[in-house]
């Protein structure tokens, strides 16, 4: 009781209540627009918020991450575009509610479901937090060099079809955070005697060149989209709870799935939807109507996604890794402010954590009652054509990249790193392991090191119960991973078999033919004539 | 006819050899410099030598980034090829515009750049009407009173500003 009045009384402030209100309403505005996700706003607001205190740079940060997904729904469920990427199934079920003419019950739906995602989690967690606290310091530096590798893993494999170039992305991201002066030996890593490398490639730099940069000119390569939003009718705003609640084993279950995926890095809000929509499918008693506006399937959907940022900030705060390049990039504002999250966190600073929580629990609030109030008006803010908005973005990563350290250096690399985002994005591959590698790869540099140097062996890194355990689940993982590979490699064949018209291609025939008569009948056909030369030669 | 392998291939044809090969490419360059660049410790264990982790990522990079070659299910370079190049080619426009945007803050100020760039790229991109402009404007205005005047960021007052009268000097390096 003393933790939750004490986390109260740090919210208890003029400053974190703007930037719950900020946070809550940019948020939601962010996610609305169709090409700005989080990703932009909150790599673009970061160097803006170092000059706050701690709790209310990260309720803005906290507040965005959280609230997008209530916005990115309303284009998703109005005109068949996500908002943010994570609303990608809303389009499913949530559009074809729209085509028979209920948008508002879709919205409702959508913002209860949201809703009940964010509180369940918050909630969780708050429980949650006293038993992290005691497993936590379990945590000492082998177990984070080996949850941080753990961490890098998972998302490289969590990149189905595209693992070997996200791994190599990811070490990709650990070359970037080697080069500078090396903090030990104080030897120079890759710098090319060049005075800008030594102080080492920032952090923000490489975001804000492959999320908002690249984001600015994806959208000003773009063609503008003629949208035609549609008129709200079919049922009421407030109706969704309703209807929430004839669903609560699929809305539990969902909220579950988001919390037990945001706990574990790199899998995240799709991993976590795709089991809950699936679940709700095969639960359902009309699996034929998934795909086609039903309530349970946009349930499933936006309540996993919305339960995860809440659990996301586990893994950060309890052993200062981050699961995905959102809270990595929170991870910054800690280190602004030298606090350091890890184990030491919950031991000291319990009540920071559970006021974050309590924090997401307002904010959660705090958005839906906005949207139940602004929906109409929010509609409009689709209509932003996407070049313009290019322009916007482009304007606002200057704030974002020059504000750092007025080094214009600094914006020459961002640059380097939009254009280098913008071919990521047109060759659809993941940005999100170089930000992963380059945040995981310094935490294991030094866990490694400092690790190391209390063990006589490398096995002795895993002799104590957690870290073992952890050895265990990198080893399951990677076993998981190439059986995967073994199953697609098999079906690919069978495919490829399947697919292998070898009598009607008539080229393929005459080739075959062709190597046949140079492999068998060649052989003896040379041979005889060897045999016929020879006793020709022989006649002289 | 695309076959089985092309088909399953995540993402688009065009483009991926080039950068796949641009990506080995200069990770094999880098790794070349591996000696040069970084230096072996002496009495120190292997794990700590300042040149472990630029060796585990390069070294990740080239192993991973070129069996992602191999594997392509292209060996060839197209038509479509050459034309995502020029696509590629084509944003530097605004890389180079962003650079300039940034080469003037400082000597003619945050907010007159601003008032500048915004409407002019906008322009640019097609935006002729004086309902944009007027929007252009009023959106250059308020990303400079937001983040300048309102929220304190560092970015430093134009050259310029140092010819202003004195009281209204010091209002405009602060807050413009």
């Amino acid at each position: 009781m003393d933790l939750l009045l004490s986390a109260i009384e740090i919210l208890m402030r003029w400053d974190v209540a703007l930037a719950l209100l900020v946070g809550s309403v940019g948020g939601v505005l962010i996610g609305a627009i169709p090409g700005v996700g989080p990703a932009v706003a909150i790599a673009i607001l970061l160097p803006a918020t170092f000059s706050m205190d701690p709790i209310v740079g990260l309720t803005v940060l906290l507040g965005i991450y959280g609230s997008s997904m209530y916005g990115g729904s309303i284009p998703a469920i109005l005109i068949n575009t996500p908002g943010t990427a994570v609303n990608a199934l809303t389009t499913y079920d949530g559009y074809p509610m729209t085509a028979r003419g209920e948008p508002r019950r879709a919205l409702s739906l959508a913002y209860s479901s949201s809703f009940f995602g964010g509180i369940f989690s918050v909630i969780c967690l708050i429980l949650f937090a006293p038993v992290l606290a005691r497993i936590a310091p379990m945590f000492g530096s082998r177990e984070i060099f080996l949850a941080a590798l753990l961490g890098i893993i998972l998302v490289v494999v969590a990149h189905r079809g595209q693992a070997l170039m996200a791994g190599a992305l990811a070490a990709f991201g650990i070359f970037l955070q080697t080069i500078g002066l090396e903090p030990v030996k104080y030897s120079q890593r890759y710098t090319f005697d060049q005075p800008f490398l030594q102080g080492g490639i920032n952090l923000i730099v490489v975001v804000l060149g492959l999320f908002a940069l690249s984001q600015a000119f994806v959208l000003l390569t773009s063609e503008d989209e003629k949208i035609r939003t549609t008129r709200l009718s079919g049922g009421s705003l407030f109706q969704g709870m309703r209807e929430l609640l004839r669903h609560p084993r699929i809305a539990s279950v969902s909220a579950g799935f988001g919390v037990i995926m945001g706990m574990i890095p790199g899998v995240g809000e799709f991993t976590a939807q795709f089991m809950s929509y699936t679940y709700a499918q095969r639960t359902s008693k009309r699996p034929e109507d998934f795909g086609r506006g039903s309530s349970e399937g946009l349930i499933a959907a936006e309540t996993a996604n919305n339960a995860v940022p809440a659990a996301a900030m586990v893994p950060l705060l309890a052993l200062g890794i981050p699961g995905e390049a959102l809270t990595a990039m929170m991870l910054s504002v800690f280190y602004v402010h030298n606090v350091v999250p890890g184990p030491g966190l919950f031991q000291n600073d319990m009540d920071f954590v559970v006021a974050l929580y309590i924090a997401l629990l307002i904010l959660n609030l705090l958005v839906l009652a906005f949207l139940l109030v602004a929906t109409k008006s929010l509609i409009q803010v689709v209509k932003i054509p996407n070049r313009f908005l290019g322009v916007c973005i482009l304007t606002l990563s200057f704030v974002g990249v020059y504000s750092l350290r007025n080094s214009a250096t600094d914006c020459v690399l961002a640059a380097v790193f939009g254009v280098l985002g913008y071919i990521l994005k047109r060759l659809s591959l993941p940005a999100v392991p170089i930000i992963l590698g380059m945040v995981l790869g310094g935490i294991m540099e030094v866990k490694l090191r400092a690790g190391m140097a209390r063990v006589k062996t490398p096995l002795d890194m895993i002799d104590r119960p957690v870290s073992f355990i952890l050895f265990l689940i990198i080893v399951l993982v990677l076993v998981i991973h190439v059986r995967r590979l073994w199953l697609d490699r098999r079906d690919l064949k069978e495919a490829e078999w399947l697919s292998n018209h070898r009598s009607t291609s008539f080229g393929r025939l005459l080739l075959r033919r062709k190597s046949s008569f140079l492999m068998e009948r060649g052989k003896l056909q040379r041979a005889r004539r060897l045999k016929w030369y020879r006793r020709l030669m022989d006649l002289f | 006819m695309a076959t089985e392998r092309e088909r399953r291939f995540a993402g688009p044809r065009r483009g991926q050899i080039l950068f796949a090969l641009g990506f080995v490419a200069l990770s094999v360059l880098l790794l070349t410099q591996i000696g040069s660049q970084t230096r072996w410790a002496e009495r120190t264990a292997f794990f700590s030598q300042p040149r472990f982790w630029p060796a585990v990522g390069l070294g990740g990079m080239v192993l991973l980034g070129g069996l992602h070659l191999k594997r392509l299910p292209w060996r060839r370079f197209t038509t479509a090829d050459r034309a995502e190049l020029r696509r590629w080619a084509s944003v530097l426009e605004y890389a180079v515009w962003f650079l300039v945007y940034v080469l003037l803050v400082p000597l003619l100020g945050y907010l007159p750049v601003t008032l500048i760039f915004v409407p002019l790229l906008a322009w640019r991109m097609g935006y002729r009407s004086r309902f944009m402009m007027v929007v252009s404007l009023v959106f250059a205005v308020a990303v400079v009173v937001l983040f300048k005047s309102f929220l304190g960021v560092k970015i430093p007052g134009g050259a310029v500003y140092e010819y202003l009268p004195g009281g209204l000097r010091s209002f405009f390096i602060l807050n413009l």
